[in-house]
């Protein structure tokens, strides 16, 4: 049988043409957006979270304290509170703006100051995990060829710690990508902040659905593929 | 001239070099190390035997501060064991130490393994660096797998390496703690042939080993531990042959047999 697209060729006009109305911001600028907070949050969060992982192996109490307090609050806290703290909290009551002067780029750069504090939590837990994995020996071997404790985390334990847990990580990363959705509630123009826009205004829901659930998946499945090869490839043999 | 300086030199290495003072110390209720005094002496090579949990590797170990003490005081080449920071680092750098289990750096290559503590503790460059590696590799015999991992080595070769690294820091006295308990026994020989080299070479070492020959043929003093407490000190005939204590009698007639 014939497709509905060969006998009726306006069909796909039909279903389709409601995309190229949307211009601020178009369906691939949407989503680059959502490429552009994943990748500056997971940058931010990925060094942030590593700061976090070595203060809480810190051998100084007070930045144990700290590291612990920091990860049991933040993580514990809903994303879409925290995104909008960033907001209305940072930016509307302590005038926080992030050297930003226009209302898009100030959202923009709040929403990632927002991911990174957030996600950084869960960097740092994967990563201390990984800490874990390392052997003693290895930490105690660094120490007695006389390397300090700055040192020996960050040329001997955060290397292996780090291979240990690309997976975990890949998770935090897809997550990440996902959870951008939310800075759709400060007014980024993100993908779910486009999805919302045609929800409202076209019939097809169940289409708009499916092209932003296929979106995703094409940025995330390649993520968790890549990282899982790389994972294996880095894996540390002892 | 040439007199002075070889006098100056014999002097120096007279002196003390490692001085334990009433060191005691607690793991929770157990007092694995009991009022150890303890003094070795430039270029000697000191090797501590006794039964499991008598507390000889952890003796070893306060000597670099990878376990603190309790009491009593710890001195190396004079200077009292930093408790902290930047001098403990340093003095760590002098004080070699070979583990039980290796503990070579599974990320690094051997040769960065060699070449890390130069580089990052001593400051040299790498090109130097490299070199007293490599000649250092050839030294233990491993040169040919300098640009392997540690994990594709037999244990034999892991350990050489782990003294090449010890070596690389130019030591003031190395440390080995059970350094063939963890070997194979046809690749014991090769690690000991090693420490025998370096014994002959004058290097200050205190060795903690189960493996007699090594005491016999190596040792200029053998101390004897059991239950935190060192029990006999003498020249290795002399324990060997007739020890003074009856822990030292029951202990040997358990082992010599075989």
């Amino acid at each position: 049988m014939p497709s509905t697209y060969a006998t009726h060729p306006e069909a796909r006009d039909i279903v389709f043409d409601f995309i190229s109305d949307y211009d601020n911001p178009t369906l691939l600028g949407a989503f680059w957006m959502t490429v552009k907070l994943t990748f500056f949050s997971g940058i931010g969060s990925l060094v942030w979270g590593t700061l976090l992982a070595a203060m809480r192996v810190s051998p100084v109490p007070l930045m144990r304290g700290f590291g612990t307090a920091y990860v049991n609050i933040v993580r514990n806290i809903p994303l879409t509170v925290i995104i909008l703290f960033c907001s209305l909290g940072l930016a509307d009551i302590f005038h926080v703006t992030m050297g930003a002067s226009d209302f898009k780029v100030q959202g923009f750069r709040l929403a990632i100051l927002g991911f990174t504090a957030y996600t950084a939590a869960f960097v740092c837990e994967a990563l201390r995990s990984g800490i874990n994995t390392v052997p003693m020996g290895q930490a105690e071997a660094a120490r007695a060829i006389g390397l300090n404790f700055t040192q020996t985390l960050r040329l001997i334990v955060l290397p292996q710690a780090f291979r240990a847990v690309i997976g975990p990580l890949a998770n935090v990363l897809i997550a990440l990508t996902k959870n951008t959705t939310v800075a759709a509630a400060i007014g980024v123009a993100e993908a779910a902040y486009l999805m919302k826009q045609m929800i409202e205004n076209e019939a097809q829901t169940l289409l708009i659905g499916a092209i932003f659930a296929f979106g995703f998946v094409v940025l995330t499945l390649p993520t968790g593929l890549i990282l899982g090869w790389l994972s294996k490839r880095l894996a540390v043999k002892r | 001239m040439t007199e002075v300086s070889v006098a100056k030199q014999d002097a120096a290495a007279t002196g003390e070099l490692v001085v334990l003072k009433s060191v005691n110390k607690h793991f929770g209720a157990l007092h694995v190390l009991q009022d150890i005094d303890l003094t070795i002496a430039r270029g000697e090579v000191v090797v501590v035997i006794g039964p499991s949990g008598s507390g000889k590797s952890t003796l070893c170990r306060t000597i670099n501060r990878l376990e603190t003490i309790d009491s009593g005081s710890i001195a190396i080449d004079g200077k009292p064991l930093p408790a902290e920071g930047k001098e403990l680092a340093r003095l760590r750098a002098d004080v070699g130490m070979v583990f039980q289990s290796f503990n070579l750096f599974a990320h690094k290559t051997v040769l960065e393994n060699v070449m890390l503590g130069q580089i990052k503790v001593r400051k040299a460059d790498k090109k130097t660096a490299e070199e007293k590696a490599r000649s250092l590799l050839d030294r233990v015999g491993v040169g040919s797998q300098a640009d392997k991992y540690p994990a594709q080595l037999s244990g034999g070769q892991q350990q050489r390496v782990a003294i090449a690294r010890a070596l690389a820091m130019d030591p003031k006295v190395m440390l080995f703690d059970e350094p063939t308990s963890a070997l194979d026994p046809e690749m014991i020989n090769e690690v000991l042939e090693v420490m025998q080299q370096l014994a002959r070479d004058g290097m200050t070492m205190i060795v903690v080993t189960h493996e007699m020959g090594f005491a016999r043929s190596a040792a200029n003093r053998v101390v004897f531990m059991a239950d935190g407490r060192i029990v006999e000190e003498a020249v290795p005939d002399q324990f060997f042959s007739a020890p003074r204590s009856d822990r030292a009698k029951d202990f040997l007639s358990k082992i010599l047999h075989h």
